[in-house]
């Protein structure tokens, strides 16, 4: 996956777990938690998401490596 | 013959409002089947019967807001009320003046239109012969609009209309017998009255896009967000004045060891697709709701002077929602749920409770409330209690703490536990033997 095919699935996927986010206001160091105040069931989701949409189930473990935007993109062009 | 009455949804709820009906006159209902949706200060809700019968009249239109108590619809009595179970529905007194329908053999005469199951139910139900129906559908079948257009024109002279439309009416002098209806049935719609006044309105098809002359009256959709947020503030606010005003809290806090829980957590998630992983709120929610059941002190409702302990654990959940506020609905009897199925109930809790979508029972009956703040990153939360419900837990954020047994020093997660109790009801000692519960049986996640 291009860098770019992860930052849209990643907006795509923050869109349907909280659709009251404004795009304007997620950047890339926006923190999944803090700044755009997911919670762990939103979280969940949005891995599960993830999982259905780009076929890449995260584990666990890298849950750390994927709290901010950037992680998060950045984890998608590694592996998905 | 019973009423259908605007129910309390809380302690904190003296009137709601009908945004929609989910049943009409000559529906059967059954106790437990949803009828309306009610919206509160709080948040909408779905609400059942209690009894079952046939609708007869809905008493009070969509969008009207009246006290708790008030009858929103009459529900007729059925043969199934007064000794033998009805295998099928039946057809309301006042909906079958008419013959048996016909029955669905080849005896039916030849000129009778194909139709499917649920149609033929439909009929049976309404008391609609269906063989003198000519079908609309798919080679000539009889659909389900069929059928209730055969009842609106046997029943002659009452025009079917919605309530909605009747309020309309009434209010631009508008005599609804005269307007063809163009809803389900040949029903009278608000955009056909609103066209047969003459209003210049295109005749919209979405509550959303209605501009009605009277705004509260025809607005079916919740309030708008802006006004719901501050409805919501002004509810929370009553009922925690309330809380202070009337509850000598008291507040204790542990921080509890989760190394054993959140291991045991990570190699169960470890062999499990997404959608089936836990996370630490359905530990500590499972532990708050066994150890509820072994320290009864903390687990009913405070009333008239009187504790009554609850048997049953409904685990209200504290739920902040995403434009601001929060609610608190129930998972019932949480303590005889596994694990697994509190993280099902949880997720699907909290996704309709953001979604405004819950229904009676889950608001009106939480015996304890757990908040879970920690979530979103404090480290303890010491919440005011819901009354008339007698404790509320609070769980901080997960970390990592510097932990010292056996005269060494490791690094642990940990999760510090608060309790807000009534004095009237327990004191230091109860509280604190239920924070110690919870933190013993999360030394043990796999026996949750």
């Amino acid at each position: 996956m291009t860098e770019l095919e992860a930052r849209k699935a990643v907006r795509a996927a923050i869109g349907k777990v909280a659709p009251d986010v404004d795009a304007e206001e997620i950047n890339d160091g926006s923190r999944l938690r803090q700044d755009l105040e997911l919670d762990s069931l939103d979280f969940l989701r949005l891995v599960e998401i993830i999982a259905h949409d780009c076929g890449l189930d995260i584990p666990e473990q890298d849950y750390p490596a994927v709290g901010t935007i950037k992680g998060l993109v950045g984890y998608l062009a590694a592996h998905g | 013959m019973g009423d259908f009455l605007m129910p309390s949804l809380g302690a904190d709820m003296d009137h709601g409002k009908v945004v929609e009906w989910l049943v009409k006159p000559g529906d059967y209902v059954r106790r437990g089947d949803l009828v309306a949706v009610v919206d509160t200060d709080k948040t909408t809700m779905d609400v059942e019967s209690f009894q079952e019968g046939v609708v007869a009249d809905l008493l009070v239109a969509i969008g009207q807001t009246v006290p708790v108590g008030t009858p929103l619809a009459r529900i007729a009595q059925t043969p199934a009320e007064t000794g033998h179970p009805a295998p099928e529905p039946t057809p309301s007194p006042e909906a079958s003046p008419t013959p048996e329908p016909a029955p669905p053999t080849k005896e039916a005469p030849t000129n009778e239109a194909p139709m499917a199951p649920p149609v033929r139910h439909l009929a049976h139900q309404l008391g609609v012969d269906t063989a003198g129906i000519r079908g609309s559908g798919k080679n000539g079948a009889v659909t389900r609009a069929d059928v209730e257009h055969a009842r609106a024109a046997r029943r002659g002279g009452r025009t079917r209309s919605s309530p909605r439309a009747r309020g309309l009416a009434a209010e631009l002098g508008v005599e609804l017998a005269g307007i063809s209806g163009t809803g389900p049935g040949g029903a009278v719609t608000e955009s056909d009255v609103r066209r047969s006044a003459g209003s210049r309105q295109p005749a919209p098809s979405t509550p959303a896009e209605v501009k009605a002359p009277r705004q509260e009256a025809a607005t079916a959709k919740p309030a708008a967000a802006g006004e719901r947020v501050a409805s919501l503030r002004r509810a929370v606010g009553t009922l925690m004045t309330r809380s202070k005003r009337t509850i000598p809290h008291y507040y204790l806090g542990t921080t509890v060891d989760l190394r054993a829980s959140l291991d045991w957590m990570q190699s169960v998630n470890a062999r499990r697709p997404v959608a089936d992983r836990l996370v630490p709120s359905a530990l500590l929610l499972k532990a708050a709701a066994l150890a509820a059941r072994d320290v009864p002190d903390v687990n009913g409702f405070y009333s008239a002077g009187a504790f009554r302990p609850s048997a049953a654990v409904h685990l209200g959940v504290a739920v902040a929602l995403r434009h601001g506020g929060l609610v608190a609905p129930a998972i019932h009897d949480a303590d005889t749920l596994t694990v697994d199925e509190l993280m099902k109930k949880l997720r699907d809790l909290v996704g309709r409770a953001r979604a405004g979508r819950l229904q009676r029972a889950e608001m009106a009956d939480p015996t304890i409330t757990v908040t879970n703040l920690g979530d979103l990153g404090v480290e303890s939360v010491y919440g005011v209690i819901y009354p008339p419900q007698v404790a509320l837990v609070g769980f901080g954020r997960v970390m990592e703490q510097p932990w010292a047994q056996d005269g060494l020093l490791g690094v642990r997660p940990a999760v510090v536990a608060t309790l807000s109790a009534d004095h009237r009801v327990s004191d230091g000692l109860r509280g604190g033997r239920y924070l110690a519960r919870i933190d013993e049986l999360l030394q043990q996640p796999e026996e949750l």
